[in-house]
């Protein structure tokens, strides 16, 4: 038995790959990249010619891999949670289609917002989908979740969720792995229409699909990510979701003395709890985000049972789980001798030194400075950390390509003049549809495509925008000569504040394209173009 | 045996490569491992942290309780002690003694010092110097290892031999700096006469 160190992230890959994935469709983002760059780098994959390019977004990747599995072969779609908000319009009616080759949907949740936005629990999403929902404990059980998902999914005909959070994806931990199995061949639905959501069609899958959901809840009784532990202490039973179970296993080294439902798959077991309920006098919920299985428990009425846990403020409503809240809300005394050191100081990420995002903000804060400040919609991406000293720059970060729709927002307001930042490959993931609608109305906005020619923070992955971003502009309407190209360096800076200046106070449309290589790509780039002169 | 380790620096000052290196010394060895890593944002010049956990015994929790590091590993001062909340009381602090400055509030450099000999069980060693003396400044974390390796419950060979492997498609002359580095750092824990 092959035994390898993974990353959760690269246990799921390598389980995919093993259980006979031919295709990976994802769009970066944290903690979720490193499934798809493992697979790029998998020699196996490219002997089997297993796609795993980026997609545009995460909507794109989640079509795609649609599209594979309706030709009968073994597909996984890979975002991190908000990610799954731009994908959701294909996730949620993939349900109502249904899948005939497998098709996993992986999520990677990121509770305490370690590089995020918000900490949405893609469980809810599972549900409002009707599609059993797997949510592995270990490195172990994700890459078995790989083989499950993709089973699970053939049999019942139904894409299935893969659910990891930030903890898991990015820890690594030896994996037993199983003998691979071969791809599908290429095998079309029998039914040519299953996939026409016309009325009458999707009419009659939703019934298909709701008529699943029984088999669902039985599936989830005897599921291998499932267990009812016995324990003789039944004062309190427990619920360990994810990986909540390995933090109250973690408090209990010689054995937890009550009874527990390990929860790793959804549709809840419903009963196992049933029996943890009937047999204990309190129960406790340890879930890894929101207080999803809770909310079911309680019900509206939160009436019936004597429930302990996000809700009633036995475990904290927000943030992740870790040891020692799982402690506290055991009643266990932490034994911390060191007080953390009043002494330390808050060190946020911040620009690297050389990035090219600083000289723009240098210029677009000079250019701004003679107007009242609280005019730049801003994006996701390294540059959001503009909004940090010493610039000060964005006043908005929402979601992607945010940045150009809310300048145009305002500019509908009267906010004149009104500034959109955002990245090359932000805008291609979600920024031109939004510059469409500005094109339309010439709003007279300002975009600045702050362009490094990668997606700089997760690590330096290839940018769809890569060489296209002036035919694009030009492609959805912006006048040419309100199509300007900077490369930003200090050398640069007059002339990039005095241009602008000039398009700031343009009435309609402009973009400025700040291009200069993203510092991280640059300096790698060198690095292997030395080692490959040196061979 | 279990050693629960907490790597701390600033991103991009490699402490993942002492976690590899400790990681495949762990694993030749058959033992259980766990270590959870810092990716995304904060690696852009912020804090980092690692938990490295190795076990005969099954490990559940990707992170260290509060109250339970055996060990605290940092490349950086002020950031070893963001983490002294983990530390068992019979823990040990090891770290390099270089601030590396890029916030305006950073602490009177004396006294992150002071703080960190103030604690009952601690190392402060200009890695930079001695990696200077021995190799070149970019071995420094690996002089940190090496002051902290008598902590680790493995031989001193068998990290060596971990080093030997993880370095080599550098080239021969990277392993020897990298093994001198280790070396001189395991010297000055020795010198103490720290070892537990």
């Amino acid at each position: 038995m092959k035994r390898m160190l993974l990353l959760g992230d690269e246990a799921i890959a390598q389980g995919a790959l093993d259980a006979g994935l031919s295709g990976v469709y994802a769009y970066p983002g944290t903690p979720s990249t490193e499934i798809t760059e493992y697979i790029q780098r998998s020699n196996t994959a490219r002997e089997r010619n297993v796609h795993s390019d980026w997609s545009a977004n995460e909507k794109t990747a989640m079509e795609a891999a649609l599209g594979m599995s309706y030709a009968g072969k073994r597909a996984m779609a890979c975002m991190k949670h908000v990610g799954l908000n731009v994908a959701a319009d294909g996730f949620v009616n993939a349900g109502i289609t249904g899948a005939n080759g497998g098709l996993i949907v992986l999520v990677a949740d990121d509770p305490s917002m370690h590089s995020s936005q918000n900490e949405q629990d893609s469980r809810y999403y599972g549900k409002f989908a009707l599609i059993p929902v797997i949510e592995p404990a270990n490195q172990q059980e994700t890459y078995e979740a790989a083989w499950y998902g993709f089973e699970m999914s053939e049999k019942y005909g139904t894409p299935v969720m893969v659910r990891v959070t930030t903890r898991l994806a990015h820890s690594r931990a030896g994996v037993e792995l199983k003998e691979a199995i071969a791809e599908n061949e290429l095998t079309l639905p029998a039914d040519k229409r299953q996939f026409v959501l016309l009325p009458s069609i999707a009419r009659r899958n939703y019934q298909t699909l709701l008529g699943k959901q029984a088999a669902f809840e039985e599936e989830s009784e005897k599921s291998p990510f499932n267990a009812y532990i016995e324990g003789e202490d039944t004062s309190l039973g427990i619920i360990a979701c994810g990986i909540g179970y390995n933090y109250l296993m973690e408090n209990y080294p010689d054995g937890c003395p009550n009874p527990i439902v390990k929860v790793g798959q959804y549709p809840a077991p419903r009963n196992m709890i049933k029996r943890l309920l009937d047999e204990c006098d309190r129960v406790l919920i340890l879930e890894e985000g929101a207080p999803f299985l809770e909310e079911q428990l309680r019900g509206l009425m939160d009436a019936s049972f004597n429930i302990s846990g996000r809700l009633d403020g036995t475990v904290p409503r927000a943030g992740e789980l870790n040891p020692n809240i799982v402690a506290a809300s055991l009643g266990k005394s932490i034994q911390v001798t060191e007080a953390k050191s009043d002494i330390v100081m808050p060190r946020p990420p911040e620009l690297c030194t050389g990035c090219p995002h600083i000289d723009s903000y240098n210029a677009l804060n000079v250019a701004l400075a003679e107007l009242e400040p609280g005019r730049v919609f801003s994006d996701i991406g390294c540059y959001t950390l503009g909004a940090l000293e010493p610039f000060n720059a964005i006043n908005s970060c929402v979601d992607m390509g945010a940045s150009i729709t809310m300048a145009k927002g305002a500019a509908d307001a009267g906010l004149f003049p009104a500034v959109a930042v955002i990245g090359d490959s932000t805008f291609t993931h979600s920024g031109m549809t939004g510059l469409l609608d500005a094109i339309i109305e010439d709003s007279p906005i300002t975009v600045m495509i702050v362009d490094n020619e990668t997606t700089g923070m997760t690590g330096g992955q290839t940018s769809s925008a890569r060489g296209k971003l002036e035919d694009i502009c030009k492609g959805l309407g912006v006048p040419e000569d309100h199509i300007r190209v900077v490369e930003p360096l200090k050398k640069n800076h007059e002339d990039n504040v005095a241009m602008i200046k000039e398009e700031l106070f343009h009435k309609g449309v402009s973009v400025i394209i700040e291009r200069r290589e993203c510092i991280q790509t640059a300096v790698l780039s060198k690095k292997l173009a030395k080692e490959a002169a040196k061979k | 045996m279990k050693r629960d380790i907490i790597l701390a620096g600033v991103g991009g000052q490699g402490i993942l490569t002492i976690a590899t290196i400790v990681g495949y010394a762990a694993v030749e060895r058959g033992l259980n491992l766990k270590q959870a890593e810092v990716h995304g944002m904060s690696q852009r010049g912020g804090d980092v942290q690692s938990h490295l956990r190795i076990s005969d015994a099954p490990i559940y929790s990707d992170l260290i309780p509060e109250g339970r590091a055996d060990l605290i590993i940092a490349i950086e001062p002020m950031e070893s002690l963001r983490y002294t909340s983990y530390l068992h009381h019979d823990g040990w602090l090891i770290t390099n003694k270089k601030p590396f400055v890029n916030i305006p509030d950073y602490p009177d450099h004396e006294d992150v010092w002071k703080k960190i000999e103030a604690l009952p069980h601690s190392i402060l060693i200009d890695g930079d110097k001695i990696a200077r003396e021995v190799a070149t400044v970019r071995s420094m974390n690996i002089v940190v290892l090496g002051a902290a390796s008598p902590f680790l419950e493995l031989p001193a060979e068998e990290i060596e031999q971990s080093i030997k492997t993880i370095f080599q498609r550098k080239g021969d002359a990277i392993v020897e700096q990298n093994l001198a580095a280790f070396r001189a750092g395991r010297a000055i824990a020795e010198e103490r006469n720290l070892a537990m």
